[in-house]
């Protein structure tokens, strides 16, 4: 292993209840589901009806501004359900799901043996495609370009994440296939990027055809952007892609098997969660088959489940479904109780990265943190605490002031086109301003990509 | 506990929409906040949230504000029975020195706060909490002398003119304390020069003590006549001067306070410091007078050096945003604040006047800082393009 790239900005957060390395399997729910607003810009456009028979693989839907890309039923059943919100917007495309599955066939081949287009064509109608995400914009790749580089990052380094190591686990000619299809759909280099201490596993280290890009530090180090920033930065006119590990095993099961897999291995973490651990599941299951009885349970307790990690993650109900792009459920209490005098009290059970709570004095301690907000929204004040955890040289408040403004020129010049809202998470976190930060960052992508569209 | 939240909720709905105190719903809200933190949960984003918040943040500049505010006080009445020559106990100085001190803190904050919710219900935002640090820091760069419908005309010009015309707390340019103090400097500047810094209002049969000199260690070498008072005197602050301002001690440990908690610029005091020894030992380099050969050090100990750099020139929105740029604004601060003091003897403190004008070119340093970080992107564009032509 060459060098190792440091990332000294930053801040891991001590959420307790971290997922033990024991592996479980959930009982098959009785209905999955493809939720478009997981793939952000997208307008679906339905391919059937409710109360047609779907097979894992039968396309649902399609985007209606690149009718290439399929969303795929990861189930057999019935499509029994569209669950709309605002101004109709689809939100749920709900499977009744049969007691086993039945796959359409697209072939197994290896990925060495046919083209580029050839490899293209099938995670597209697989249903696979959606996995392959890019910068900028941070949405799904098109599927027209050429990306100049494919990252996948091997740790995930959010509060309580899925172990990568442990998913991969057993996985290798899988994972390895999904990395040589990957190869072939850029000119450029495939990186993988590992940690320094906490990726021990071979399938990782050992992976061939890749760069393996070494990184340390803490949270956000296993972001994908920072990794990406890191290595070979997003200028305007490049595209990179990024995919997950999950997905790259996906994918490398589609060209094994030639079915599209979509069974996942997710992490029920969280103080909430009585014995946090792994769970094997399909993808789009329904949380409450995975968090049923592991919940701790008091009067006058409110939970709130997160399908992803408790910064950039998706606020699901309990009926509600495992969200496209995570391996982690994260449970932690709502904060809806007010507090006397709170803002000035020690507040031993609090955590902050500033030394004006105790919490630093307990580096040990892990925190049952809960989702009051703590303030309303106030104007920028404090300055320097963003910069702190965001480990990029790219300035995170003229960039966000520039965005508030919609000045797209200054927007291109501090660094857009690198950016995810994920990145900014830590920003919004340490905020004592309780700014919105991840929306303005998705903003302002938005109007960027209006504006050359 | 559990009845005061009873409490407040049962009053909440005069205070809503169609209440009968309609209009004092941000009052009423800025109350609610501040017995106790809402049960307001986050709704997208980040699902956790840092506990720090503006309160906190500002709860502990006022902690930090703490020691030369009690200092202060004891001080007025330290030198108000040294200048007629009695002795008295400690609790009388300290007596003395409250009932002086106390109205004007009063005022200061009751002037603010009501134009600040004034401005709140017009607006209809929240209440801001900035003016509970500067509502502390105005009492404590000025005279005890300084009569009392003073300050509520400077705080009023400070908020209104300094703070709500551009947007409130955040948007403002320059440091609205300071504003406070050069808006008395300017429009009544008998009361903020000369026989001042001490009160002297006689009672019956009280006299000053043969050569009383109420003048600062800055006033005595402006003017290059009276006796300097020791350095062990400047350090702790047995010296006239505006309340807060005169131990350097009391201000150290407040300072230890703000960087400690991290919610002051180390960064930015440092450079300060920095500026102004450095400024100070280069007119040594040069002296031709008196002042100029001053031994560099005194500086910081004189006046308002070490109040204004440890609470002035680190208020984060009226300094510089950037990390680069915190340097070069402090180090400025300090160098402009030595020359002033020590070229033009027309203004013998230069810390305020210093730190003003460098809130005003804050936004030009900060500019240059992020078009530095702009080039570098550019330059990395550009390089990216020449290997794919070559």
């Amino acid at each position: 292993m060459s060098k190792i790239i440091k990332i000294k900005k930053g801040l891991n957060i001590p959420l307790a209840g971290e997922a033990e390395r024991i592996l479980n399997t959930a009982p098959r729910s009785a209905f999955y589901a493809v939720c478009p607003p997981d793939f952000h810009g997208l307008t679906p456009k339905m391919l059937v009806r409710e109360g047609d028979k779907v097979k894992a693989g039968s396309p649902l839907f399609f985007d209606k501004y690149n009718e290439k890309i399929l969303f795929t039923s990861p189930v057999s059943g019935t499509f029994s359900e569209l669950v709309r919100g605002e101004k109709r917007r689809i939100l749920k495309v709900v499977i009744q799901a049969d007691d086993t599955d039945e796959w359409i066939d697209f072939g197994a081949v290896s990925p060495e043996s046919i083209t580029r287009d050839q490899i293209v064509e099938k995670l597209l109608q697989s249903g696979l495609w959606p996995a392959l995400r890019q910068r900028p914009y941070a949405v799904v790749a098109n599927p027209e370009q050429t990306p100049k580089a494919i990252f996948v990052s091997a740790f995930d380094s959010a509060p309580v994440a899925a172990d990568a190591d442990f998913i991969v686990n057993g996985q290798e000619a899988e994972f390895q296939t999904g990395l040589d299809a990957l190869r072939k759909l850029t000119p450029g280099k495939v990186h993988l990027g590992v940690h320094a201490q906490a990726t021990k596993s071979q399938v990782f280290l050992n992976a061939r055809g890749v760069q393996i890009n070494t990184f340390s530090g803490p949270h956000p180090a296993g972001n994908v952007g920072i990794q990406i920033h890191h290595v070979d930065p997003v200028n305007k006119g490049e595209v990179v892609w990024h995919v997950g590990v999950q997905h790259v095993i996906a994918i490398g099961r589609l060209f094994m098997k030639g079915i599209y897999d979509a069974s996942a291995i997710v992490a029920l973490a969280g103080p909430e969660v009585l014995n946090p651990r792994y769970y094997r599941v399909i993808a789009g299951a329904q949380i409450k088959e995975i968090t049923a009885g592991n919940l701790r349970v008091e009067e006058d307790l409110r939970q709130r489940i997160i399908s992803g990690d408790a910064l950039s993650g998706t606020k699901v109900a309990a009926n509600d479904f495992l969200r496209f792009y995570h391996n982690l459920i994260t449970v932690i209490p709502e904060g809806d109780k007010p507090e006397i005098l709170g803002w000035i009290m020690p507040n031993l059970d609090k955590f902050s990265v500033s030394r004006s709570f105790p919490a630093f004095l307990m580096p040990w301690k892990k925190f049952r943190l809960n989702t009051n907000i703590r303030s309303g929204e106030r104007p920028f004040v404090v300055t320097g605490l963003y910069e702190k955890v965001l480990p990029m040289d790219i300035m995170p408040m003229p960039l966000l002031k520039s965005i508030m403004i919609n000045d797209i020129d200054m927007m291109e010049k501090l660094g857009i086109y690198e950016v995810a809202p994920e990145d900014f998470a830590l920003c919004e976190y340490v905020c004592p301003s309780k700014i919105e930060i991840q929306q303005h960052i998705r903003e302002g992508l938005d109007n960027l990509q209006k504006e050359f569209a | 506990m559990k009845a005061l939240i009873n409490l407040v909720e049962k009053v909440k709905p005069h205070f809503e929409k169609g209440g009968r105190f309609e209009k004092l719903h941000r009052t009423f809200e800025a109350f609610e906040t501040f017995l106790f933190v809402k049960g307001d949960v986050t709704h997208s984003g980040a699902h956790i949230r840092d506990a720090m918040d503006m309160k906190r943040t500002m709860v502990h500049v006022i902690i930090a504000l703490m020691p030369p505010l009690l200092f202060g006080i004891w001080n007025v009445g330290f030198q108000h029975y040294k200048a007629i020559g009695l002795e008295v106990e400690f609790i009388d100085q300290v007596l003395f020195g409250l009932i002086k001190v106390l109205p004007i803190v009063v005022v200061s904050y009751v002037t603010g706060l009501a134009i600040e919710f004034i401005f709140a219900s017009a607006r209809d935002h929240e209440v801001n909490e900035g003016f509970l640090v500067s509502g502390m820091l105005i009492p404590l760069v000025i005279p005890v002398t300084t009569p009392l419908w003073m300050v509520a005309v400077a705080t009023a010009f400070a908020v209104v003119i300094g703070k709500e015309v551009f947007g409130g707390t955040g948007m403002n340019i320059l440091n609205p304390a300071l504003l406070a103090r050069a808006f008395l400097f300017f429009a009544y500047p008998s009361y903020l020069s000369g026989e001042v810094w001490i009160e002297t209002t006689l009672q019956e049969g009280q006299q000053l003590v043969d050569g009383f000199s109420g003048a600062t260690a800055l006033a005595v070498m402006a003017a290059g006549e009276g006796t300097m008072p020791s350095d062990f005197d400047m350090f702790f602050g047995f010296i006239p001067g505006s309340i807060g301002e005169t131990s350097a001690f009391a201000i150290l440990l407040g300072a230890i306070v703000l960087v400690a908690t991290g919610v002051g610029s180390l960064r930015i005091m440092a450079s300060v410091f920095f500026g102004g020894l450095a400024m100070g030992l280069i007119l040594n380099l040069f002296a031709v007078n008196e002042f100029m050969a001053m031994p560099a050090y005194k500086h910081l100990i004189m006046g308002g050096f070490a109040f204004g750099a440890v609470y002035m020139a680190t208020d984060p929105v009226s300094a510089s945003q950037t990390g680069v740029g915190k340097y070069i604004y402090g180090v400025l601060i300090g160098v402009i604040t030595v020359l002033i003091r020590v070229v033009n003897p027309a203004y013998p403190e230069g810390m305020m006047l210093a730190i003003l004008f460098m809130n005003v070119f804050a936004p030009l340093i900060d500019h240059y800082v992020v078009e530095a970080n702009v080039k570098r992107r550019m330059k990395r564009m550009e390089r990216v393009h020449l290997q794919t032509q070559a």
